[in-house]
């Protein structure tokens, strides 16, 4: 059986985005600021994507901006957003210790450019307290940046109340909703968001197509200069495929949106059973604020990449927040932020489901895990440590 | 990164998996902090390793280079077991990637410890030089 059980990385591109995005290779293949017809007939198939994107996130079309993708997205409002309000000497930026790198490493960069960072703890259930937000702002603060749902762990943030209090002291907030975005419901004008990133690759769209929402009024800075495409606020020709694409793929999941995430939690919530079962295995992060198909544990006394790579073997695709995996010599910066030990962390693994699994595909990776941990603990003299602790 | 059809076989099916009651020596190293732990048991007889087995707690390449590395010092005397470099493992294994080369210096430095082990609980005199290693640290 194969099973593929790893769509917080990417997703396959549904029919729905394909079929959409076919016509524009040969027949809509002109450049969307030409003038003639064929360069119209593209402009407004960029226009109709834009008005089905704003409107899966209750947004103003004239507030959405296509990008790159989630990263772009991030850099360009948290750049943004971090020079503009420099002008006015605020230089301080509050965002949590489990962001995406994608946000993290951006903060780095600022940090090496003279301003302050706050990064917020994010506890055992891999949560964010509103009240520390409201507790981090500062008259000098510029930003606050939270994501709206964790990649590793899947843990769903409480946006609308944190959204609330930036707005109560006046402060800008940023989401990165890569996860959330056609997975959950998400309403920027609701959760009191000013500016969002998402990507078309992580619901059945297009991998190197995201958007930017930025609320009317924030004169964010361009990141990318050079021509007058997205009213002139991001340069480069229109990737129009890879937007039609992403535009279809979304309404496709908002449409179905509650019949899929009632079939996900159905399906996590099987899964995760049959996992626990595992002697000293344990769920990372919260259990119910959750993405409707992210399934995070660790199991103890085995590593990460190893189970992995012998799921591989069974058909089994997922992921791992392992040192190993991550390409550097330390396990996730999720996992360490939730409070997980070093040796615990480099022990986990996330499944992470789309409405194209089956029960069948659970009870498979449920029957599949246990033998291999096993192999893999009869091998482990960490584990021959913890049973020894363990008798003591 | 990828690992090549040699790591993976050893890997998937790793040769020498196992622990010896009645080891001369054995060889702890790594922690589990950094996620690999390579533990060597050595079976000695008139100065040659009769019987190898490992336990290891690692990813695949720690796997398999604990894998290749007993079949290398299986077998042989002493004196060429201590010889064994992290880099005719890697050679060996075809390769490994670079964020990985570090599993190739465990699986030397757990034979390395395992003979010390042989020594010291022989009272067999040695280089203390030889069995200088760094700790493995990130």
């Amino acid at each position: 059986m194969k099973v593929y059980a790893d769509n917080a990385a990417t997703t396959k591109i549904s029919k729905v985005a394909l079929d959409a995005m076919m016509p524009c290779f040969q027949e809509f293949y002109g450049n969307p600021s030409s003038l003639h017809s064929v360069g119209q007939d593209a402009f407004h198939k960029v226009r109709d994507a834009r008005n089905i994107v704003a409107e899966c996130i209750n947004a103003d079309p004239n507030d959405v901006y296509f990008s790159s993708g989630g990263s772009e997205s991030d850099n360009w409002a948290i750049k943004g957003a971090a020079y503009l309000m420099a002008k006015k000497g605020k230089k301080h930026i509050i965002s949590s210790k489990f962001e995406h790198h994608a946000v993290l490493h951006t903060l780095n960069a600022l940090e090496k450019d003279g301003f302050e960072i706050t990064l917020l703890d994010v506890y055992e259930n891999g949560l964010v307290k509103v009240e520390d937000v409201k507790n981090a702002i500062r008259e000098d603060t510029a930003l606050v940046t939270i994501m709206y749902a964790n990649n590793e762990i899947g843990t769903v943030q409480p946006i609308r109340e944190i959204g609330a209090v930036c707005r109560e002291k006046g402060v800008l907030f940023h989401t990165d909703a890569v996860q959330a975005v056609g997975h959950i419901p998400v309403d920027v004008k609701a959760d009191n968001i000013d500016m969002l990133s998402l990507s078309g690759h992580k619901f059945h769209g297009p991998k190197g197509v995201g958007a930017l929402y930025c609320k009317k009024g924030i004169r964010l800075p361009n990141l990318i200069e050079g021509g007058a495409q997205e009213r002139n606020r991001r340069a480069g020709t229109e990737n129009v495929p890879a937007i039609v694409g992403m535009a279809a793929a979304l309404k496709d999941a908002c449409d179905n949106m509650e019949e899929n995430t009632k079939k996900l939690i159905s399906m996590r919530e099987q899964l995760i059973d049959g996992i626990l079962k595992v002697e000293r295995s344990r769920i990372n992060g919260d259990r119910e604020h959750r993405l409707p198909g992210n399934v995070s544990v660790c199991f103890e006394g085995v590593e990460g990449e190893s189970l992995l790579l012998y799921l591989d073997l069974m058909g089994i695709s997922a992921s791992s927040g392992s040192a190993c995996t991550s390409g550097s010599l330390d396990p996730s910066h999720v996992l360490l932020s939730i409070g997980l030990p070093h040796e615990v962390a480099h022990g986990s693994l996330r499944l992470s489901l789309c409405e194209e699994n089956t029960p069948e595909e659970m009870e498979y990776i449920i029957e599949q895990i246990p033998p291999i941990i096993n192999r893999l603990r009869d091998m482990s003299p960490l584990w021959e440590k913890i049973v020894k602790e363990g008798n003591n | 990164m990828e690992y090549s059809e040699k790591v993976m076989e050893h890997f998937v099916n790793p040769h020498n998996v196992g622990k010896l009651d009645d080891a001369d020596g054995i060889g702890e190293v790594g922690n589990a902090k950094c996620g690999d732990i390579m533990k060597m048991y050595l079976k000695i007889e008139n100065e040659i390793i009769t019987d190898v087995k490992f336990n290891t707690y690692g990813c695949a390449s720690a796997i398999a280079t604990s894998s290749i590395a007993t079949d290398m010092i299986k077998g042989q005397p002493l004196s060429e077991a201590l010889k064994l470099t992290n880099k005719a493992v890697v050679e060996a294994l075809d390769g490994l990637p670079a964020v990985k080369i570090h599993c190739s210096v465990l699986a030397e430095q757990a034979i390395k410890a395992a003979v010390k082990d042989y020594y010291d609980k022989n009272g067999i005199e040695y280089d203390a030089e030889m069995f200088k290693f760094e700790e493995h640290h990130h």
